[in-house]
């Protein structure tokens, strides 16, 4: 209503964003882009946006960044609560309720579309959760603006079986597909193993965008703003006080 | 009852940034060379300057098929002025054409955004630069496009054009050289192309000066 007056409410910052996750052999892999967009603009050439959920499950969020922080920060405690309460390791399917059910609740405002994977006692897991709170269970997923140019990998690449090496090539493909197909996603590729063993983070895996050019004889910048006018004012002066005046009253 | 709004736009952005920097005796202009539309890229290698006079070359950023059509109409013009002068249009005579050609269309205008880059009469470098209706003016150095807001506050601190209003009436010609101002376009666009998304791939950079017109490129972050 407000922007039919012309008032435009602040844009957030989204994360454009190309994430996927696969099921290989051994486990789960999951992986990033590391570009933050506040509409066209980049805010943040290389954010995290693989978030620690417990130590066996880890969750990419793409939407508002804020959203995605703070329903896994959130999702992340609880979890680590529920430990303590029953002594076991956390489950995929339980950060899974939990967010779905917190996703539900606040009807689609909460916008976070998530990938969330892990190992537990049940065997790997992979998931999507969606902003309104609908989730799927799939052997591989992206989301992200640049889900498309991911799946477009995926579908063309994917198998059953994969090793660890295979999996993790073919995770940096999809999301370098999303990085220089889409403009929403960009910078570096992040990657997270997932086995019952344990976990490897690997954090900026693949640099594939360099700066292209820093100019060998740098720039200089004036040191101090340009003064153009100086005008001092005197203030009023003091006033004088007189010993001994009358009292003030009480 | 709110008035219905139209479901349909006649114009779309296809992004990008076009700088120009006159010299003492050169002009830079210089534009990436990226086609995108939403967050789509639609090629890599698509050129936004264009040649229309002998000393006289136009960068334009905006709606891509109106760039087209625009510089169209003003390669017909030119051809026309040729015929009826015998000689090539010199900068500020194209200045002024394409001024009022984006005017014509006042009330449906070309969605292009425009630097106008070259030699006038006498030799010296000379940039014009443009809204998208016409309005236009004789500057030192300008920027257009996705990348403008990134561009000009790094060129008005290196550069610091003098004002127009000022007496004596100061040159607006930066005193660079012109292997420093292609450095300067060169840093420029690679840190444009960190930030913006629509800007990045590779940049055409075309220099004219008393030999003629010449052309080079740069990659850029394809990202």
């Amino acid at each position: 209503m407000l922007a039919n007056k012309g008032v435009n409410p602040p844009s957030f910052r989204k994360t454009g964003t190309t994430i996927v996750g696969l099921i290989f052999q051994d486990g789960v892999i999951l992986g990033a882009d590391t570009r933050a967009t506040e509409g066209p603009i980049v805010c943040d050439k290389n954010c995290e946006k693989i978030h620690y959920m417990a130590p066996n499950i880890y969750c990419c969020g793409a939407g508002t960044a804020a959203d995605t922080e703070a329903v896994t920060d959130m999702v992340s405690s609880q979890l680590q609560l529920h430990r303590y309460h029953t002594g076991r390791e956390s489950r995929v399917v339980t950060a899974l309720t939990l967010l779905k059910r917190h996703l539900f609740n606040y009807q689609g405002y909460v916008s976070a579309a998530l990938v969330l994977g892990g190992v537990d006692v049940t065997g790997p897991h992979l998931h999507t959760i969606y902003p309104h709170g609908s989730t799927d269970t799939l052997p591989f997923a992206t989301m992200g603006s640049g889900s498309l140019a991911a799946m477009a990998v995926f579908e063309s690449k994917y198998k059953e079986g994969l090793t660890r090496n295979e999996g993790i090539e073919l995770v940096t493909e999809a999301i370098c597909s999303g990085i220089f197909n889409d403009l929403g996603s960009g910078s570096n590729v992040d990657v997270c193993v997932i086995t019952k063993g344990g976990k490897e983070y690997l954090r900026n895996h693949l640099q594939p965008n360099p700066r292209t050019y820093t100019s060998s004889k740098g720039y200089s910048f004036p040191k101090k703003t340009e003064v153009l006018l100086t005008k001092i004012i005197p203030l009023k002066e003091k006033v004088e006080i007189i010993e001994g005046g009358d009292a003030m009253e009480e | 009852m709110v008035k219905q709004q139209a479901n349909w736009s006649p114009y779309d952005n296809n992004g990008g940034s076009c700088v120009a920097i006159a010299g003492a005796d050169y002009c830079v202009i210089a534009a990436d060379t990226r086609m995108s539309t939403g967050y789509n890229i639609l090629t890599r290698e698509y050129s936004k300057i264009c040649k229309l006079a002998d000393k006289c070359v136009m960068a334009s950023s905006g709606f891509q098929a109106d760039v087209k059509a625009l510089q169209k109409q003003l390669a017909a013009r030119h051809l026309i002025y040729q015929h009826q002068h015998n000689k090539q249009m010199s900068c500020p005579a194209m200045a002024q054409l394409l001024s009022n050609t984006l005017y014509y269309k006042r009330f449906f205008p070309y969605y292009s955004f425009n630097v106008l880059g070259g030699l006038d009469n006498e030799g010296k470098g000379c940039v014009f630069t443009y809204d998208a209706v016409g309005s236009y003016e004789k500057v030192g150095y300008s920027s257009q496009g996705s990348g403008s807001t990134l561009i000009t506050p790094f060129l008005d601190n290196q550069l610091k054009s003098p004002s127009p209003l000022l007496l004596p009436v100061q040159d607006a010609v930066t005193p660079l050289v012109e292997a420093e101002a292609i450095d300067l376009v060169k840093t420029v666009f690679a840190s444009a192309s960190e930030r913006d998304i629509y800007t990045g791939d590779k940049i055409e950079i075309v220099v004219v000066n008393a030999t003629g017109i010449r052309r080079e490129y740069m990659e850029l972050r394809k990202d």
